[in-house]
């Protein structure tokens, strides 16, 4: 079964810079920051809030910790000098490790969170400094499987590439002039030396990508997926862990008590009045 | 007869009336020193279009007396309008309503029959659902209106056609979705598929105003249209940009199309209305 998801690129840039434009604008800002680790998403992210609100106004971050891989700083600095933008090098490796010290032992995704977050710290931190709004770098494929930390690198003021698979931001990365190595190299949420997205998922990008279009946008039961090609267990294990952490893509749930809620029946666009 | 017809492709400040209200009587007032002789407004144009609970706060009574309407009435002295807003009636009831107003006067209102409560659309949960679909007399001959999903049903424009409307005049908020390869996003290429096959099918004018700008992160794609009664796209307005797009209709283009293709003449909705009965009544 042949399941094309290329996109026009240009389409996509249209509307994500007009996006970027529009929602921070309106809201009284003229700037973004942006956390920068040398990959995909963030360089596309990036690429995108530069051409939609001018270079001089987007703040990249770079925020090495001691274990990042030298590629990663030295890809975000390229993008940075292709794009001309303002930019911070802050290592968490400090503030990080204080917090690990207290516990000798801790796991390697303990670990991986705490920079997540403090990078997140970071970045709302410079928000209020540079006076611009966190601009996300999630994709699709991460939003749905999960692959992300809650208040970590999902936190963000607005998600220009949140509903783009990773394959489509690797087309997309391509008309943005993303340099070649990035696109090619393989993506890693560089928490520990030696991680791949893939080699954690047990999947690749390219294979997940097609599964979650039937699922998700073509609504594909389970068993229809199957029926297309794909391996049984690895459709369960796609769909349950969709299911299993929806709770990453929702705000939390509050007890409802009173006639009228924020979340259930109290109804406002972000964009309220503006 | 020569119409001079105007699309306004806005972006609106959701649940702001006051600057919507100025963009419409700005922009009434330079399509009219452009000679135009009615402007069509988008879909909710005077509200924005995710409103949720905003809904009470931003209805209005199309007449004289309500404040938004006294200005709208006032510019429409020049030119013929048509504006998209919150109609609260006498019940409370409120809809998403179409008015097409001339020489200070209101001539027509359409609520909305067909709202979508689906996917990324949630209309039912706040409005009440229009139930009639007429064609009305304007000074440029008899036309008829709808908004958004009335249009993505056959039936009304088919009863606005036998109701003796030439002119279609469609408004929406149509937000853009359904990415692939192509160059245009899938509800562009739907609405403009069907805007076409209308036209051509009724051999009517088809004029539709969309607009443009985001609400939270629904874009809304604009590319407003004019076709003819052949299906000749006449006029666009660019993608995802505001615009104030101008074109001269010449009506007696439906002289010409029908002469040549009498689809109106040999139309029978007596056997339509039979084989509805039969299907409806089982009679």
């Amino acid at each position: 079964m042949e399941i094309n998801l290329s996109v026009d690129p240009e389409l996509v840039r249209k509307i994500l810079t007009e996006f970027i434009r529009s929602e921070i604008t309106r809201v009284g800002f003229t700037r973004a920051v942006i956390n920068l680790s040398g990959g995909i998403d963030s360089a596309v992210s990036f690429a995108l809030a530069a051409e939609a609100l001018g270079p001089q106004n987007v703040l990249a971050i770079r925020l090495p910790y001691k274990t990042s891989s030298a590629d990663s700083l030295e890809h975000a600095q390229m993008l940075i000098d292709q794009f001309g933008c303002p930019s911070l090098t802050i290592p968490i490796t400090e503030m990080v490790d204080a917090l690990i010290a207290r516990e000798p032992g801790m796991s390697e995704i303990r670990k991986g969170n705490i920079m997540a977050r403090a990078r997140m710290i970071v970045a709302y931190d410079q928000s209020e400094a540079f006076k611009g709004l966190v601009v996300g770098t999630g994709n699709k494929t991460e939003i749905l499987l999960g692959y992300t930390t809650l208040y970590g690198d999902s936190a963000c003021a607005i998600n220009p590439i949140g509903d783009l698979y990773k394959t489509q931001v690797r087309h997309l990365a391509r008309a943005l002039k993303i340099p070649e190595l990035i696109i090619a190299k393989p993506p890693s949420a560089d928490l520990w030396a030696g991680q791949t997205d893939e080699g954690e998922l047990g999947f690749t990008y390219a294979e997940v990508d097609q599964l979650l279009y039937l699922l998700v946008d073509q609504r594909y039961r389970p068993v229809e997926a199957v029926e297309a090609g794909f391996d049984e267990k690895f459709v369960r294990q796609v769909y349950e862990r969709v299911r299993r952490n929806q709770f990453k893509r929702v705000l939390p749930p509050i007890a409802k008590l009173s006639s009228r809620t924020v979340g259930y029946d109290f109804l406002y666009l972000r964009d309220w009045g503006t | 007869m020569k119409l001079n017809l105007a699309l306004a492709q806005i972006n609106t400040r959701l649940g702001n009336i006051q600057v919507n209200l100025d963009k419409h009587i700005t922009l009434a007032r330079q399509a009219f020193q452009d000679g135009m002789d009615l402007l069509v407004f988008p879909e909710l144009s005077l509200t924005g279009y995710i409103l949720q609970d905003l809904v009470p706060t931003v209805s209005c009574r199309p007449g004289v007396e309500d404040p938004v309407f006294h200005h709208l009435l006032d510019a429409s002295r020049d030119i013929d309008l048509v504006v998209g807003f919150v109609d609260e009636d006498a019940r409370h009831r409120f809809y998403i309503a179409s008015a097409y107003i001339s020489r200070g006067e209101v001539i027509h209102v359409h609520h909305k029959v067909y709202l979508p409560t689906y996917g990324l659309f949630d209309e039912g949960r706040f409005f009440a659902p229009g139930d009639s679909v007429r064609a009305f007399d304007t000074r440029f001959g008899r036309f008829g209106m709808l908004i958004c999903e009335d249009f993505w049903h056959a039936s009304p424009p088919y009863i606005l056609w036998q109701d003796g409307a030439d002119m279609l005049l469609f408004s929406s908020a149509s937000p853009g979705r359904g990415l692939t390869a192509e160059p245009k996003l899938e509800s562009s290429a739907w609405v403009e598929h069907t805007n076409r096959a209308y036209a051509s099918l009724f051999t009517v004018f088809v004029a539709h105003a969309n607009r443009v700008g985001f609400e939270d992160g629904l874009n809304f794609w604009g590319g407003s249209t004019v076709f003819d009664p052949d299906g000749k796209l006449v006029a666009q307005a660019p993608y995802f940009e505001e615009a104030l797009t101008k074109t001269e209709i010449d009506l007696n283009q439906l002289h010409r199309t029908r002469a040549r293709l009498p689809l109106l003449r040999d139309e029978r909705p007596e056997l339509v209305q039979r084989e509805l009965e039969r299907i409806l009544h089982g009679n």
